[in-house]
């Protein structure tokens, strides 16, 4: 088989389980597209190329096992997700050479699954951004595009996704960095439930929002990918005692869209969506209907306050879990210092990127004494509003669904110099991670004008991954494809 | 709200940065902008509202309280800057 590199994660899983392709094989066709694409797209800090041959060897030498659904199957792992043995870097020059003797229980996961690591993909420096221009080893390119951003902050994850340089890969969602890149990039991107999936070995953001994420070519695929990953783990207080169900099952039960309501929020489809984002995600809920939805719709009035409320809780916690990094006990350290404060000042001055610095001062700020009831206490209330804002709008419909971000891919540069403006792009994902939601996005084609791929978003009730999930596959199977991504065909 | 270069580097010393003049001057005005924006959620009135801090509705999470081994000394020491192969070494502090 020469082209290996373009089945999707359960095709090229099924032809390794019947033996048909090996395991060395689907590592060599992943690293030879990584070589082919890379010096474009640069969606990859590293790449564990001798461990992935090793790790085939071993596979091939015991042949395909039934029991591991992903065995033999490279995947690409987010840079802020502790895999042992590889650095972890955050995209940070603080955890430059930060190699973790441990893997983060999603990893851990994956190679119980049968999973090969292959690589570790760049990002926004500890996730915070959404362009994945923020990161301190140079920005990743949109395959689409090279002229644009992939999106961020898992940019790198979605950008090696669409360029074919693994089967999947792991992300991780505080605002929209899974959804929002996904978007850009023209592949498929889930945020489970707060608590589906353990952040053990996740390099903690947002506390009360981050959760690690499946990104792949299909919404099967991703369920795949979830079942591997999710579950309780006593490691993460947060972690939910759930049963997970067979997500994929789930996912290829389901024929059509009969029974189901498709609630479509106001507030996502009015001004401030570009009309060929609108039009091409309208075009979804017809195709929808016609396989048997019922379309109804549903307000959250609170909208126009997610934004201000997310940043407030995340620049918060922000500030308080990033105090761990002190030049003491891992990453870098300033050798000048002749005291411990200078220590710390100077390591963290230097180690940290501008917008990292940015949110540590105004989560500091936010957090002070005076200024705590008026914006932390105030924004954790408005969290509360938002929250109840879904409970209400599920009461109606058993799918919520929009644009994931109001316009297609931005070029490079083009809004680096404004955060607020980089924030207010955030606007249609980041509600979800405050209420703990889980959500999809899925391409459903080119913009008209950009030729750009648009992303529709599914929002489930809290641990109602298998209908977003199953609503995501019918209705992409009726879609048009979307073709190779372009900026890679030159 | 308009923030000064100064409170900006009093809420820095808080959180262990130190800025040149010139940073303090540009994180000022974007972090005026951004407050200024936040400051919207004053619009709504949140009288009576519990407020949410965690999605997950779990608290107070424990184990048993079980002797286990856990990360080896070597390990836990591999990452740091500067150890004597038993402690982290810091700058005399008294």
């Amino acid at each position: 088989m020469s082209d290996i590199h373009e089945l999707s994660l359960t095709q090229v899983r099924d032809g390794l389980a019947r033996g048909e392709i090996t395991a060395g094989q689907a590592v060599e066709a992943c690293l030879a597209q990584i070589e082919a694409t890379e010096p474009r797209i640069s969606a990859l800090l590293s790449v564990q190329g001798g461990k992935a041959r090793e790790r085939a060897a071993a596979l091939d030498a015991h042949g395909p096992d039934p029991d591991r659904p992903l065995w033999g199957v490279p995947l690409v792992v987010k840079d802020a997700i502790c895999a042992k043995d590889a650095p972890t870097t955050c995209a940070s020059r603080i955890l430059e050479n930060f190699v973790p003797f441990y893997d983060a229980f999603a990893v851990a996961k994956l190679r119980q699954a049968g999973a090969i690591i292959l690589a570790k993909s760049n990002m926004d420096e500890f996730a915070m951004g959404s362009s994945t221009e923020n990161s301190a080893f140079g920005p990743t390119a949109n395959p689409w595009d090279l002229s644009r951003v992939p999106g961020g902050s898992s940019g790198g994850s979605a950008a090696s996704v669409a360029a074919r340089q693994c089967f999947g890969a792991l992300g991780t969602d505080t605002g929209g960095s899974i959804r929002q890149p996904a978007s850009f990039c023209g592949v498929v991107g889930l945020k489970p439930t707060y608590g589906r999936v353990s952040r053990f070995g996740l390099v903690a953001y947002g506390s009360s929002l981050d959760q690690i994420g499946p990104m792949a070519r299909t919404p099967l695929d991703c369920a795949v990918m979830l079942s591997a990953i999710a579950g309780h783990d006593p490691a993460d207080s947060t972690s939910a005692p759930q049963p997970v169900p067979d997500f994929a099952a789930a996912v290829q039960a389901r024929g059509d869209l009969r029974g189901v309501r498709l609630g479509l929020p106001k507030e996502f489809w009015g001004d401030g969506v570009d009309a060929e984002v609108k039009d091409a995600c309208r075009a979804a809920v017809d195709a929808a209907e016609k396989l048997g939805a019922k379309v109804v719709e549903v307000s959250l009035p609170h909208t126009p306050y997610a934004v201000a409320t997310y940043y407030i809780v995340a620049m918060a916690e922000a500030s308080s879990n990033l105090a761990r990094f002190d030049g003491v006990r891992y990453g870098y350290r300033d050798r000048s210092a002749g005291e411990l404060i200078e220590l710390y000042e100077k390591s963290r001055s230097a180690g940290f990127g501008d917008e990292v610095k940015r949110r540590i001062v105004l989560g500091t700020y936010v957090l002070s004494a005076g200024y705590y009831d008026a914006y932390y206490r105030k924004a954790a209330q408005v969290r509360e509003l938002l929250r109840r804002d879904y409970l209400a709008a599920f009461t109606r419909c058993d799918v919520l669904c929009g644009p994931a971000a109001p316009f297609t891919a931005f070029g490079l540069g083009e809004k680096k110099g404004d955060p607020l403006q980089m924030y207010l792009s955030d606007i249609f994902t980041i509600s979800l991670n405050l209420a703990g939601l889980p959500g999809l996005s899925f391409p459903v084609g080119l913009g008209r004008d950009s030729r750009l791929p648009v992303g529709l978003q599914l929002f489930g009730p809290a641990f109602g991954e298998e209908i977003i999930l199953g609503t995501a596959q019918v209705l992409s199977q009726a879609l048009e494809a979307l073709p190779t991504p372009r900026g890679l065909s030159a | 709200m308009k923030i000064t270069p100064e409170r900006v580097a009093e809420v820095a010393r808080l959180a262990r940065l130190t800025f040149t003049p010139e940073e303090l001057t540009r994180f000022a005005a974007q972090i005026g902008d951004i407050l200024a924006y936040m400051d919207t959620l004053n619009a709504l009135d949140t009288t009576g509202v519990e407020p949410l801090y965690s999605p997950s509705g779990l608290t107070g999470v424990t184990r048993e309280d079980a002797a286990r081994q856990a990360n080896s000394r070597a390990e836990t020491l591999a990452n740091a800057p500067e150890t004597d192969g038993e402690f982290f070494i810091v700058p005399r502090i008294v």
